[in-house]
């Protein structure tokens, strides 16, 4: 044992993990991904789309090279020579830009320079990613950028909403894996109450109030995950899993017991578009003509940001989720603070459920969040437990699911899966601390008891 | 000084039993509160409890299929249960039991369809260890990340589950799609496996002509989960590599100033747990279906199985043996639900309520009995050190002796 001991001590690769950790940095992995993508684009473009490929069937100009037409409503559109495009982004931006960030860096301020250059030529790679994909796919066609962006927005909601509903959780100190559960619940729920409730009342009522049963749903099984994980300290991991299990269990029992005998009508929430601001061109039909839970996303998204940081409640919040027990040594009563959190966590997570039975699909089926509640998860941990980060990763995991329709109608040869496994590879690498760094609140994931 | 001596040792004998006893209580306790609040919920929805009760029993263990049904429902869960017990020992929470499920049956399914006949008998236990090796693989991932990365276990499992969905989505819909079968009824499947490649099935001889199980689908896979269960006990409790896993698990600075190398142990835990659900994954394959099918759905391939298997890891006491009745108390719930559902006409769904509920319960109640008897047993144990501290023949007066326990 003592031999073992000392050997084990002696190649603890302690130090040595430092070193080739250390030499990953995030412009690094950024630069040589960016390499990759420009070769990827110069070389398929070329190959696919260059002098001697086969062309027919695709849009040409003039000239007789291979066209993206961009539109963006009825009159406005955007004619792009795909092949030019594409090489000169490639070769300028993406490849030129890696191999300066991946360039050794000369010590002094010319080194600090060439820092500053290469972050801004990545961020500007960045910002070119999606239209620059979207340019590639559509070669030869032409394809709908509002919309897509529009699609993008809309199916970013649940996302978002479930990140939110995760950071008020763990802001104060509760890691909430149940989120997908009580989303699930909410729709069952709400739907199962909007179904009882439908030869009584309007249609529009009964929605409401199915989404008012989604909402209070959500919070009742944060309750559980309250009194489970605050009141008696169990592991919140577990009561989160046995939530998302029961979950599962309660929403199916309740189409079955509930849903199939009644006569279901694909009613959904009504679109509500805002004067004026909807007229403005582009961006008025992508934020401004949406359905009731699509708008409330936004509210919460603001709201969240206010109360976590310029209200007395949010710096609490923050105290008790960072050290509980110098905020209880000043007076925060940590398990109450923790109590309302993780309840109000549930109450978006319920709305976040409605978005999927009542706004979206008017029909509830088993297990229809199908993991959102998890990219929202996601979402919240890529933007660091901020609820502008969030929304961020939000926008970004809903326009890859946005992408993945938008292929399968322009045949692009990339399977769907792939792009719906994007957010969780990219959330994994963002844990690895390889992209940004990720830290979760302190005592997030630590049960609070009182010395 | 012998007399005293004496009494502190039966006093931890007796403390230990206690706490046995109180381990093994609240699961009980637990077991029953959920069925009575399941009840209530029977009783809503106008059934008999009672007789739900004994149509579940009855469906799970009525008769000897419906025993076997109940055990093949447990094998899988069994084997992902066994993983979680190493994980959970090593202080890992596994999540990840679906995704390394999918990646062993994937990875085992492949090989064996690649290997095909030329193997004979051997393809099995080939396929198997490749299964094992896949998921060891994915689930040592995530332990990896955790311990050279400092990612959060829960949330990488989590995520690699949703990975290896896709993946699965992506491989049977197109590189491993049965190309004999491709696209009939729309179910991603890979071809069948070669019957040389199946597990055969299990049934006991009774002498005679008579074998139980025979007729059932039960197959040798309940084996391999037994099989396993020994080898990770035996692991755990016998071999340094077990000591190391379960000291990082109980205190990890602790086990990292003895010198123990506390990230390659964290990675070996979540290998093995990972390679025994991916075992899970192959058995589901080479004993039950035959070929790897999904509907589509995370749950489509693995009917949960990574998730129950945390369950009953847990109710298991998170001993590998203790997994096995606690996997097949699981499956029995789960195949006794069917019979729920046609005798009284209550959907077979109430079955995962119930499983939460249990969980809720024991995982509550535990905890709760526990620590305030822990609490009076350590207020016990606190007077009787006090007393042997005293000299047990004092010259020292009362008044003295009060004086000095005013000083703690």
């Amino acid at each position: 044992m003592v031999s073992a001991t000392t050997t084990a001590r002696a190649d603890a690769p302690i130090i040595e993990t430092k070193t080739w950790r250390d030499s990953i940095t995030r412009p690094r992995i950024f630069s040589v991904f960016f390499i990759l993508i420009g070769l990827w684009m110069v070389l398929s473009v070329t190959s696919n789309y260059g002098a001697d490929a086969d062309l027919s069937g695709l849009d040409v100009n003039e000239a007789g090279r291979v066209i993206t037409t961009l539109t963006f409503n009825a009159t406005q559109s955007l004619t792009i020579d795909t092949v030019t495009y594409a090489t000169v982004v490639g070769i300028v931006f993406y490849i030129l830009g890696g191999v300066v960030g991946l360039l050794p860096r000369p010590a002094g301020e010319l080194g600090q320079r060439l820092d500053r250059v290469t972050k801004y030529w990545l961020f500007v790679n960045g910002i070119l990613f999606i239209p620059t994909i979207m340019i590639i796919a559509a070669a030869g066609n032409s394809t709908n950028f509002t919309v897509l962006l529009q699609t993008s927005m809309r199916l970013a909601t649940p996302i978002v909403i479930g990140a939110l509903s995760g950071i008020w959780a763990e802001r104060s100190g509760v890691v909430n894996i149940a989120i997908e559960g009580m989303m699930l619940t909410g729709a069952g729920v709400g739907f199962v109450v909007f179904t009882l409730v439908a030869g009584t009342v309007p249609t529009s009522t009964g929605l409401w109030l199915g989404v008012l049963a989604a909402v209070l749903s959500g919070g009742f099984m944060a309750a559980l995950h309250a009194w489970l994980s605050i009141t008696f300290r169990t592991d919140q991991i577990v009561s989160g899993t046995v939530i998302n299990i029961m979950a599962l269990g309660l929403t199916s029992f309740l189409r079955r017991q509930v849903l199939l005998s009644s006569e279901a009508g694909r009613e959904t929430l009504q679109q509500i578009r805002i004067p004026v601001l909807a007229d403005i061109p582009i961006l008025g039909e992508i934020f401004f003509n949406g359905k009731p839970i699509f708008y409330a996303m936004f509210i919460l998204l603001i709201a969240t940001h206010i109360i976590l940081f310029y209200t007395r409640w949010g710096l609490r919040t923050r105290a008790v989720g960072e050290n509980p027990h110098a905020a209880d040594t000043l007076g925060i009563n940590v398990l109450r603070n923790r109590w309302i959190n993780v309840l109000i966590s549930g109450l978006i997570a319920g709305l976040g459920g409605a978005w999927f039975s009542l706004e979206t699909n008017g029909s509830f089926e088993d297990g229809m969040t199908s993991g959102r509640g998890f990219i929202g998860l996601a979402a919240m941990i890529f933007g660091k437990w901020m609820p502008f980060g969030a929304f961020g990763g939000g926008v970004l995991f809903g326009f890859s699911d946005a992408l993945g329709l938008r292929f399968q109608i322009l045949n692009v040869n990339i399977p769907e899966q792939f792009l719906q496994m994007t957010p969780f590879v990219v959330t994994m690498v963002v844990l690895a601390g390889l992209v940004g760094k990720a830290t979760p609140p302190k005592a997030d994931g630590i049960p609070y008891e009182k010395e | 000084m012998t007399s005293s001596n004496d009494s502190r040792f039966s006093s931890s004998i007796l403390v230990a039993w206690l706490n046995r006893f109180l381990d093994a209580m609240p699961l009980l306790i637990a077991l029953v509160l959920a069925l009575l609040v399941a009840s209530i919920l029977l009783l809503a929805l106008d059934a008999n409890p009672i007789t739900a009760y004994a149509a579940m029993f009855e469906g799970a263990f009525g008769s000897e299929n419906a025993t076997a049904e109940t055990l093949v429902r447990a094998i899988p869960i069994m084997l992902v249960a066994i993983g979680i017990t190493v994980a959970f020992r090593g202080g890992v929470i596994n999540i990840g039991g679906e995704g390394q499920m999918i990646a062993g049956a994937l990875f085992g399914t492949w090989v064996v369809l690649r290997i095909g006949d030329s193997f004979g008998v051997w393809s099995i236990p080939v396929s198997l260890l490749a299964a094992f090796a896949a998921g060891g693989l994915f689930g040592g991932l995530a332990g990896f990340l955790k311990a050279y990365f400092g990612v959060n276990e829960i949330l990488s499992t989590i995520m690699l589950n949703q990975v290896a969905v896709q993946m699965m989505n992506f491989l049977l819909n197109g590189p491993m799609l049965d190309p004999a079968d491709a696209g009939v009824n729309n179910i991603p499947k890979t071809a069948r496996i070669a019957s040389a490649a199946q597990l055969p099935r299990l049934a006991f001889p009774l002498g005679g002509e008579a074998a139980l199980f025979d007729r059932t689908r039960l197959h040798t896979g309940l084996l391999v989960a037994v099989l396993l269960a020994v080898i990770i006990y035996i692991i755990l409790w016998q071999t340094t590599i077990g000591y190391r896993i379960r000291a990082v698990g109980q205190n990890e600075h602790a086990a990292r100033y003895a010198g123990i190398n506390v990230e390659r142990q964290t990675v070996l835990a979540m290998f093995l747990a990972g390679g025994a659900a991916g075992l899970a994954g192959a058995v589901q394959v080479l004993g039950l279906q035959y070929r790897l099918q999904t509907d589509g759905s995370p749950a489509g391939f693995t009917a949960n199985a990574g998730f129950n298997g945390i369950v009953a890891a847990l109710f298991g006491g998170l001993n590998p043996l203790g997994a096995i009745p606690a996997s097949a108390f699981f499956g029995a719930l789960l195949v006794g639900a069917r019979r729920i559902q046609t005798e009284l006409g209550v959907s077979s769904s109430i079955v995962l309520v119930i499983n939460g509920l249990i969980v809720v319960f024991v995982v509550s109640s535990q905890l709760f009995v526990r620590r305030r008897v822990r609490q009076r047993l350590s207020a016990l144990m606190n007077e009787d050190a006090q007393n042997t501290e005293k000299p047990p023949d004092s010259s020292l007066d009362a008044t003295t002796v009060k004086a000095e326990g005013g000083h703690d």
